[in-house]
């Protein structure tokens, strides 16, 4: 049952095949089981779940399901949760109950669905491997054999690799620079980023505003597809959501792609990535090819600034987002403040980790008198140069393919010590955040027995198509399929 | 030495929309703490703002009052500081393209001149929520039932050259704004607060000398006062060969002390940059244009028409219409009373100083328009004398009656005007005072006689019990005694 | 670009983070890494390019003034670490 896609357990509990709380159970146990290996999970609602799961029974017998009533699936612990602890992977909220919604959660009550739990993540969603947890590293199920504990991604990695061992069908997640994507490829899993806007960023805790887009992580495209049906659409609570009518994304899975144009940025196949790499994602190029695209070199001549300038605006934004948590309202408060400012700097020292801190400092500095012309506007113009890339290349092509990340997953421990190598990591996923254009991460091979993610970039609000891409590729090949062992 | 002073206002003017500028939480001023203060406005996890339409018409209407341009394009920064009453850490507000951009104000001197006083622009923005000291424990509450209420913050050139003006200037916008009915004006309440930069130069000098900033002054007579104050240091300081460090002040009303708010911390830094959680606002022809058609008259016009529809001179007139409720108030006393000079001197008399004495607004007065104008009709109509007039107004006020009439005939106050009878009272007490009369008619000064006539009036108002008509005892007396 | 221990001295009082003294090294390294990174921004040549804040070219959908919240009080300060008679306590400030 747990290799089973959200659309096969739909259609299992729709025939009556098994009840929503058989289904949760089932995968409440697994989680019991196999999670201890991958500490994916900071928080199990056993309780809330099987209540969920009762209720979405009745619902069904009463004849209103929806796709999604009954299925199990878990949320990124950045979705705030009413009445459900939200950490954000940090210590800073490890007690932090909310009294409201996101949009996002809500949406999912909404159809029904049931939440087993929240993923671990990196503190705030800032890191590339998931070591910036405060409630520990998660592990990735794909490499455990060889005896090596790898990073599972991040900043999405506690969902990623929930997906990947099985534990839940489906998972949300967040990316701001390539924290669905990266995570996906690395755990084999396929991940959708959307468009800037498309899905309502309320109630999901802050890192960059303006970069920061709620997605789907699941094994197959569908199932991305499905969860994207009940993700995407205006909300009035958040000004950046984009009130543009949502298609159902499953209708055009089966589209075919003759005639598809697919470009590949030559600045993606650079010497940052290894042969044995290339090597899958030029493979999987041409089964498009053998699905009917076509192909041709394309150039994001500013793509090479996309880190630079990411690691300014990013930082920069973070630095306001982030000072709401100064221990007055809620969240973690230091012992004895012997002042208004002991209590700030103590409580935001001792609450917030390494790396959040790190890229705080950053954002102050970048925004601070003087520095503010040369690090923040400067980044703001070369992020247009980069958008203008974009658009310029969707001129010729319809969607843009290239590797997700420039290696497989790496062990833990080996890119900690110094912050900027471990950025690295986002290289091919960072510059789509800043143009806002939506991507996928899709398994399209192995080396040394690790997933190779294949990215699909598209224009903005072409998320039916990318799905499309991606589901036609997933019926000709099995990496999505395959069993970490 | 000589020297010029230099004042540049910044004033905070509340904005009077039902909510809050980023989010649904009332703005009603009063309620028990944090119960006005949702998920928004105290910066919970992933909340986000979405402004407020209502603030950005008055934003607007204010443009068009002031004459300034709107910008059609405006956009939202984030100021980033740390404060308990700041609950995102920032405040939203304009800083690179505000609503409103240049204008101006004209504001009447004492000396009968007329100023033009720049605005530079104003900009939207919100405000913070209460920090309370009293003791808790060592400890200091913050409310924030006040954080996200609207707010426009009106920054002028430094066109103001001393108290009179920055004030006149302040009175003028409180004018402007709730005539406009944008903001309640209830200063105690903190509608309004201005901040003053002052500097000094020696006199004819064309570069500006360093200005401090006094903040949060929330009456007229602290504005004036604080500016005298700050002038007196500075030039204190100057003439000593000192120099002015540029800083803001606090000032104490109570005390007439100021003194630097400056920490030790550091000096402000507050990296603005643009709000990446809210889009630009572009405002559009129809959205002005429905603002402008939904003015009402403003301070200046009606004073025009004051003028020249009840032929107030300037000094009333410019009174008068200053306070759209005083003018309101007025109009109705007018209209009602058919005689705007003797309503416009009842209003500006004895209403406002009941009003003064009893720190009441026009809105909370006990009387009505209408009812001041019936009691006009009666004093025109020569029905009662003044001082019966003041009896009228006095059960008005205590709610006593609320019909002129009734109360006039209850309390007896109708005069006496039937000349017949008043003739014969004048008989009877001219025959009472024989030398008083003698003396009258040996005198030759006409202004002495005048006096004199005064002495029979005494007799004669007693001899009416208060009720014959003073006037026309005056003329029946100057009749009888010969000229 | 390096930074200076003094302008991350500054920088941590601005952004209210405490930074002990054996903490400033490992920042300075890490820190100056990070500003080398985003350094090859100096090399786009951006003379006529206007800054991007937001990904989309949309404007801002504005809310009519109608009062949507209730009282909430007793849930939002039920997870606030220190309140009193409904206020939220702060070390004392001194004005």
């Amino acid at each position: 049952m747990h290799n089973k896609s959200v659309a096969e357990l739909a259609r299992d509990l729709d025939s009556g095949q098994v009840s929503s709380v058989e289904l949760t159970r089932a995968f409440l146990d697994r989680i019991k089981q196999e999670d201890g290996k991958y500490n994916s999970f900071i928080t199990v609602t056993d309780e809330q779940a099987l209540a969920d799961a009762k209720a979405a029974d009745e619902q069904r017998a009463a004849g209103k399901a929806t796709p999604w009533t009954g299925v199990p699936f878990a949320h990124k612990d950045i979705f705030c949760t009413d009445g459900v602890r939200t950490t954000c992977g940090s210590k800073m909220l490890e007690n932090f109950v909310p009294p409201y919604d996101a949009t996002v959660t809500a949406n999912f009550c909404q159809a029904g669905a049931v939440c087993l739990g929240k993923t671990n993540m990196d503190e705030f969603a800032m890191g590339s491997s998931n070591e910036n947890s405060y409630f520990g590293a998660v592990t990735n199920p794909w490499g455990l054999a060889s005896g090596n504990k790898r990073v599972p991604g991040g900043s999405s990695g506690g969902s990623a690799a929930a997906v990947a061992g099985r534990l839940v069908p489906a998972a949300t997640a967040t990316d701001t620079g390539g924290s669905i994507r990266q995570p996906a490829a690395l755990c084999g899993v396929t991940g959708l980023k959307p468009t800037y806007g498309r899905v309502s960023r309320y109630g999901m805790i802050a890192f960059a505003s303006s970069l920061d887009q709620g997605g789907t992580i699941a094994r197959t495209a569908e199932d991305n597809a499905l969860m994207l049906n009940v993700m995407a659409g205006y909300d009035r609570k958040d000004s950046t959501s984009i009130d543009r009518e949502v298609p159902d994304y499953t209708a055009t899975l089966n589209e075919p792609l003759k005639g598809l144009k697919i470009g590949l940025p030559k600045e993606y196949f650079s010497d940052q990535l290894s042969p044995a790499m290339e090597e899958q994602v030029r493979n999987a190029v041409k089964e498009y090819e053998k699905l009917g695209a076509t192909v041709k070199e394309v150039s994001l001549p500013n793509a090479k600034l996309a880190i630079a300038a990411y690691y300014v605006i990013a930082p920069a934004e973070a630095s306001a987002n982030l000072s709401r948590f100064d221990g007055v309202r809620y969240g973690y408060r230091c012992d004895d403040p012997k002042d208004l400012m002991d209590l700030y700097t103590r409580s935001r020292a001792e609450g917030f980790g390494n790396e959040v801190k790190r890229r705080i400092l950053v954002g102050t500095y970048a925004l601070s008198a003087g520095y503010f012309d040369a690090y923040y506007l400067k980044a703001q113009k070369v992020r247009r140069l980069i958008q203008q890339d974009f658009i310029n290349a969707f001129k010729d092509v319809d969607v843009l393919m290239s590797p997700t990340t420039p290696s497989p997953a790496f062990i833990q421990g080996e890119k900690t010590s110094d912050p900027v190598t471990m950025y690295l990591e986002d290289v091919f996923t960072i510059a789509i955040n800043l143009a806002g254009i939506p991507a996928m991460s899709v398994p399209a091979g192995f080396v040394d027995g690790l997933p190779v993610g294949l990215q699909i970039i598209g224009d903005y609000f072409s998320e039916a198509r990318l799905l499309n891409a991606a589901h036609q590729f997933q019926q000709v090949t099995d990496f999505h399929q395959r069993e970490p062992q | 030495m000589q020297w010029d002073i230099v004042i540049g206002l910044e004033i905070h003017v509340q904005l009077a929309t039902k909510t809050k500028i980023f989010s649904g939480s009332s703005t009603a001023y009063g309620a028990e703490p944090n119960t006005q203060a949702n998920a928004v406005d105290l910066a919970m996890p992933g909340t986000l703002p979405v402004p407020n339409e209502q603030a950005f018409r008055y934003a607007v209407m204010f443009g068009l009052a002031v004459n300034a341009e709107i910008e059609r394009r405006s956009v939202f920064e984030r100021k980033n500081y740390f404060y308990p009453d700041l609950p995102k850490g920032y405040q939203t507000t304009q800083l690179e393209r505000p609503i409103v951009g240049p204008g101006y104000v004209d504001i009447d001197l004492s000396n009968g001149e007329s100023k033009r006083v720049r605005i530079h622009h104003a900009h939207l923005e919100e405000d913070a929520g209460k920090s309370l000291h009293e003791d808790f424990h060592g400890m200091t509450g913050v409310d924030l039932n006040r954080a996200g209420t609207p707010l426009i913050e009106v920054v002028t050139e430094p066109d103001m050259t001393n108290a009179d003006e920055a004030v006149a200037f302040a009175k003028k916008l409180h004018s402007i704004v709730t005539s406009l009915g944008i903001c309640d004006g209830d200063m105690s309440q903190g509608s309004m607060r201005f901040d003053v930069n002052i500097s000094l130069k020696p006199k004819g000098e064309d570069e500006l000398g360093t200005r401090t900033e006094t903040k949060n002054l929330n009456s007229f007579r602290f504005m004036e006062q604080a500016i005298a104050h700050e002038v007196e240091r500075q030039m204190d300081i100057l003439e000593d060969g000192g120099s002015i460090v540029q800083e803001t002040r606090l000032y104490n009303g109570d005390r007439d002390e100021s003194r630097s708010m400056r920490t030790k911390e550091e000096a402000n830094d507050y990296r603005y940059f643009p709000c990446p959680d809210l889009l630009p606002v572009e405002i559009d022809d129809s959205f002005i244009d429905e603002a402008r058609n939904s003015l009402p008259e403003l301070p200046d016009a009606r004073k025009a028409r004051f003028m020249e529809q009840y032929g107030l001179n300037d000094y009333d007139a410019n009174l008068l219409a200053s306070d759209s409720k005083l003018a309101a108030f007025f109009e109705a006393a007018a209209e009602r009373g058919k005689d705007a000079k003797l309503a416009s001197n009842w209003v500006q008399g004895e209403f406002s100083a009941r009003l003064n004495a009893e720190e009441k607004s026009v809105a909370e007065s006990p009387i009505s328009g209408e009812q001041l104008g019936d009691l006009v009709v009666r004093i025109a109509d020569n029905t009662i004398s003044s001082a019966g007039a003041k009896k009228v107004f006095e059960a008005l006020w205590t709610g006593e009656n609320d019909n002129v009439d009734a109360i006039i005939d209850s309390q007896g106050l109708k005069q006496v005007s039937d000349t017949g009878a008043l003739e014969a009272m004048v008989d009877e007490v001219l025959a009472d005072m024989p030398d008083q009369v003698a003396q009258y008619q040996n005198e030759e000064d006409p202004k002495k006689r005048k006096k004199m006539l005064g002495g029979f009036m005494g007799p004669l108002m007693k001899a009416s019990k208060g009720q014959g008509n003073p006037k026309l005892f005056n003329e029946i007396l100057v009749k009888k005694l010969g000229g | 670009m390096s930074i200076s221990r003094e302008d991350i001295g500054k920088v941590a009082v601005l952004a209210r983070i405490r930074v002990d003294e054996e903490q400033v090294s490992a920042l300075e390294k890490d820190l100056g890494n990070i500003l080398d990174l985003v350094d090859q921004l100096g090399a786009a040549d951006t003379d006529s390019v206007e800054p991007m804040a937001h990904p989309l070219n949309a404007v801002q959908k504005l809310r009519s003034d109608e009062v949507t919240e209730t009282n909430e009080r007793e849930r939002f300060q039920a997870i606030a670490p220190a309140t009193e008679n409904g206020l939220y306590l702060v070390p004392r400030v001194i004005e």
